[in-house]
C-alpha cells in the first residue's frame, strides 16, 4: 500500500520528465535524419563533419572555455571574500539581482555602454586614451557573457566555501600548513565540487550563447547556436538544426559526466 | 503579506471580471462579426486618419492590429485564435502563405481602383495575374550612410564598399539573400543567380570585404546607423526612410549596378470573417487620394501612378526612394529559389561570418 502511493506521488514527475525532457530530444533525434525536402538521409551527419562545422564547434568550445575560465577565476575570490563579509545576505542579493533582468535587455544596454560615443569610450577619451573600438570585437563578447554567467558560478562556490568545516583550517594552520599551503590542499579540494557544479553551469549555456553573438560580438563570433537558429528560423532546414542541436546534447552530456560530483 | 496577497487576489478578479464583460458587450454589439473590420499591419504603417475616414465611408468598425515580424504574423494567421480579414505581408511571406493555402483569392471586380496601379508592380513573379495579393508599398535595397563621416568621399555603388577608405565603418543587414545579392550585383550577376560558380564567386569577393565590415547585425542597424556607431549600412529603404528622418547627416542611395525590388502587399487571410469588407478597405487605400495621404504619412515607394501625381514634387521626384526608370529596370524581385537552394545560400553566408578578419 504505501509503495503504491509513493508510486502515485511520482507520476507527475515522470509525466513532466516525458513530455519536456525526453520527448523534445527523440524529436531533436527523429528531425536531425531528414533533409530540406523532408526525405530521410544521413546527410545533415555528413555535413557536420564538413570543415565549416568542424570549424565553428572549435570556435564554440573555444570561446565557452574562455568565459568559463575568466568566470573561475573572478567568482573564486569573489565566494572567497563573500563569506569573510559582516553582511553575506545584502552582497550575495546584489550579485544575483542582475540574473533577475531579461538577458536581451541586457545585452542591448551594453549596445549603448561600449558604443562609440559611449559612457565607456567618454572615459577612455578623458582618461588620454583614446576612442577604441570595444563594441563587436572579442573582448566585448567575452565581457558581456562572463557578466551574464557569473552569479551561476559564484553562487555554487560560495555554497561550498560556507558548507566547509572551518575547524579544518585551524588543524591546517595548527600544523604549521602557510596560507598558500592551507589553500591548495584544503580549502580547494573541499570546494572542488562547487567548482565543479560552478563550470557547468557556465560551460553548457556558453556552448550555445546565440542573441550576444549577433548584438554584441555583431556576427563576428558564430556559435553553434547562432547556426541552430538559423537554421531554424531562417533556413527552414530543420533537419540540419536538428543535427547540430543532437551533437550539442552529446556533447554536454560528456561534459556532465566529465563533472560529475564522486560520492 | 497577506493582506497583499488578499489584495491582489481582489485585482485579478476585477481583471478577469472586466475582460468578460468586455468579451459580453463585444459580441452583443456586434463586433467581430459582419460590422466590423479587423486589419493586420506593420507597427506605424498606416495613417490612421485613414482609417477614420473609412469607418465613416463604410460604416464599419475597424480593429486595427500591428504585428513586427512576418513570421510573427504568419504564425497568428495559422494558429487561426483571432480572425483577420486583412493583413500585409512582404512578397516572401506573402508566397509562403500562397503555398500553404493560408489566403483567399481577390476578386478583382470589386476592386475598381486597381487600375491606378502602376502595370509594373502588377503580374509579379511572387504572384502571377495578383490573384491573391495587391501591392501596398514597395522599396529597394541599398545603402544609407553618414555625409558627415564620409568627409566628402562619395559612395554610388555597391563595388563603392569595397573601397579601403571604409575600413571598419560598414554594418550590414543580418540576410542571406540581401548580403549574397548585393555581392552577385557588384559582379553584375542577377540577385536569383543560382549558377554555383557565380556563387562561389559572390562568397569569395564578400570574404574580401571583412575588413571593411564593423558589423552583421538585426533590426539593431537602425539604431547603429543613427548614433553614428559606423559610416556605411546596408539596409533596406523602409529602414532608411525612418532613420534619416532621426538623423539628418544620413542619406541613402539605391546603388547603380541595380538592387532587390520589395513589395508589401495586402492580402486577405483564410480566416477572414468580412471578406466583402476587406475588398472594401483594400478598395479604398488605392483611392489615388487616400493612397497619396498614406504615402506622405508612411515615407515608403508607393506602387500607385495616380497618387504619385498627387504627392508633393519634393517626394514624387526623390531619386533615392523613386528611382529614375533606366535604375529601376535593373531592380529585380526576389524569386523564390526552392528550400534547397535558399539553404545553400545560408551556408554561405554563414561561411562568410565565419571568415575572421
Amino acid at each position: 500500500m504505501q509503495i503504491r502511493t509513493r508510486n502515485l506521488y511520482l507520476i507527475p514527475y515522470l509525466t513532466w520528465i516525458l513530455l519536456f525532457v525526453v520527448a523534445p530530444i527523440l524529436l531533436i533525434v527523429y528531425y536531425s535524419f531528414f533533409n530540406v525536402d523532408g526525405q530521410f538521409t544521413l546527410g545533415n551527419y555528413q555535413k557536420f563533419f564538413t570543415p565549416v562545422y568542424l570549424k565553428m564547434t572549435l570556435s564554440s568550445f573555444w570561446y565557452a572555455l574562455l568565459i568559463t575560465i575568466i568566470s573561475l577565476l573572478i567568482a573564486y575570490p569573489t565566494a572567497y571574500w563573500l563569506t569573510k563579509t559582516k553582511h553575506k545576505q545584502l552582497w550575495l542579493l546584489l550579485i544575483i539581482l542582475p540574473s533577475w533582468i531579461n538577458l536581451l535587455l541586457k545585452a542591448y544596454a551594453f549596445l549603448g555602454i561600449f558604443g562609440t560615443y559611449g559612457p565607456t569610450n567618454k572615459l577612455l577619451e578623458s582618461l588620454g586614451i583614446g576612442t577604441q573600438q570595444i563594441l563587436f570585437t572579442d573582448f566585448s563578447f567575452l565581457f558581456v557573457s562572463v557578466y551574464i554567467f557569473i552569479p551561476f558560478m559564484i553562487l555554487p562556490i560560495y555554497n561550498a566555501l560556507e558548507e566547509m568545516n572551518h575547524s579544518l583550517l585551524d588543524a591546517a594552520n595548527d600544523l604549521g600548513a602557510s596560507q598558500w599551503t592551507t589553500f591548495r590542499r584544503v580549502i580547494f579540494p573541499l570546494t572542488l565540487d562547487g567548482v565543479k557544479s560552478g563550470c557547468q553551469a557556465v560551460f553548457i549555456p556558453a556552448l550555445s550563447l546565440f542573441m550576444i553573438t549577433r548584438l554584441v560580438a555583431g556576427n563576428r563570433v558564430i556559435t553553434l547556436g547562432t547556426a541552430i537558429e538559423q537554421h531554424f528560423l531562417v533556413t527552414q532546414d530543420w533537419g540540419m538544426g536538428a543535427t547540430i542541436a543532437v551533437f550539442l546534447i552529446i556533447a554536454m552530456a560528456f561534459i556532465m559526466m566529465l563533472t560529475r560530483k564522486r560520492k | 503579506m497577506k493582506r497583499l496577497t488578499r489584495a491582489f487576489s481582489v485585482i485579478f478578479l476585477i481583471s478577469f471580471g472586466l475582460m468578460y464583460v468586455t468579451y459580453y458587450l463585444n459580441q452583443a454589439e456586434g463586433y467581430g462579426g459582419k460590422n466590423t473590420l479587423t486589419v493586420y499591419n506593420w507597427g506605424d504603417y498606416i495613417d490612421e486618419e485613414l482609417l477614420e475616414k473609412f469607418e465613416e465611408e463604410t460604416g464599419l468598425k475597424v480593429i486595427y492590429q500591428t504585428f513586427d515580424s512576418n513570421e510573427a504574423m504568419m504564425t497568428k494567421i495559422e494558429q487561426g485564435g483571432t480572425t483577420f480579414d486583412v493583413a500585409v505581408p512582404s512578397e516572401y511571406a506573402m508566397s509562403k502563405m500562397k503555398d500553404e493555402k493560408l489566403l483567399l483569392p481577390i476578386d478583382h471586380k470589386k476592386i475598381p481602383n486597381l487600375k491606378h496601379i502602376e502595370s509594373r508592380f502588377m503580374n509579379l513573379p511572387f504572384d502571377p495575374q495578383n490573384q491573391y495579393s495587391i501591392p501596398y508599398f514597395w522599396g529597394t535595397v541599398g545603402i544609407v550612410y553618414n555625409k558627415e563621416k564620409l568627409k566628402g568621399k562619395e559612395i554610388k555603388s555597391w563595388n563603392g564598399l569595397w573601397n579601403p577608405d571604409f575600413k571598419n565603418q560598414i554594418l550590414l543587414a543580418d540576410g542571406a539573400r540581401e548580403v549574397l545579392g548585393f555581392s552577385l550585383n557588384s559582379l553584375h550577376h542577377s540577385l536569383n543567380d543560382t549558377n554555383e560558380a557565380h556563387l562561389q564567386a559572390a562568397k569569395a569577393k564578400l570574404d574580401r570585404l571583412t575588413p571593411n565590415i564593423k558589423a552583421i547585425v538585426g533590426d539593431e542597424i537602425k539604431m547603429l546607423l543613427v548614433n553614428e556607431e559606423a559610416a556605411l549600412g546596408v539596409v533596406w529603404s523602409g529602414d532608411a526612410s525612418e532613420i534619416m528622418g532621426e538623423n539628418e547627416n544620413l542619406d541613402y542611395v539605391v546603388p547603380e549596378e541595380g538592387s532587390n525590388l520589395w513589395f508589401d502587399n495586402m492580402v486577405i487571410p483564410k480566416t477572414a470573417k468580412n471578406v466583402e469588407g476587406a475588398h472594401k478597405f483594400i478598395n479604398f487605400m488605392l483611392d489615388p487620394e487616400n493612397a497619396a495621404k498614406n504615402a506622405e504619412y508612411v515615407g515608403y515607394s508607393t506602387p500607385n501612378a495616380e497618387a504619385l501625381k498627387l504627392l508633393p514634387e519634393e517626394i514624387s521626384q526623390d531619386e533615392r526612394f523613386y528611382p529614375p526608370l533606366e535604375l529601376t529596370k535593373k531592380l529585380e524581385v526576389y524569386k523564390n529559389l526552392g528550400k534547397k537552394m535558399l539553404s545553400h545560400y545560408n551556408e554561405l553566408f554563414l561561411e562568410f561570418k565565419m571568415h575572421r578578419k
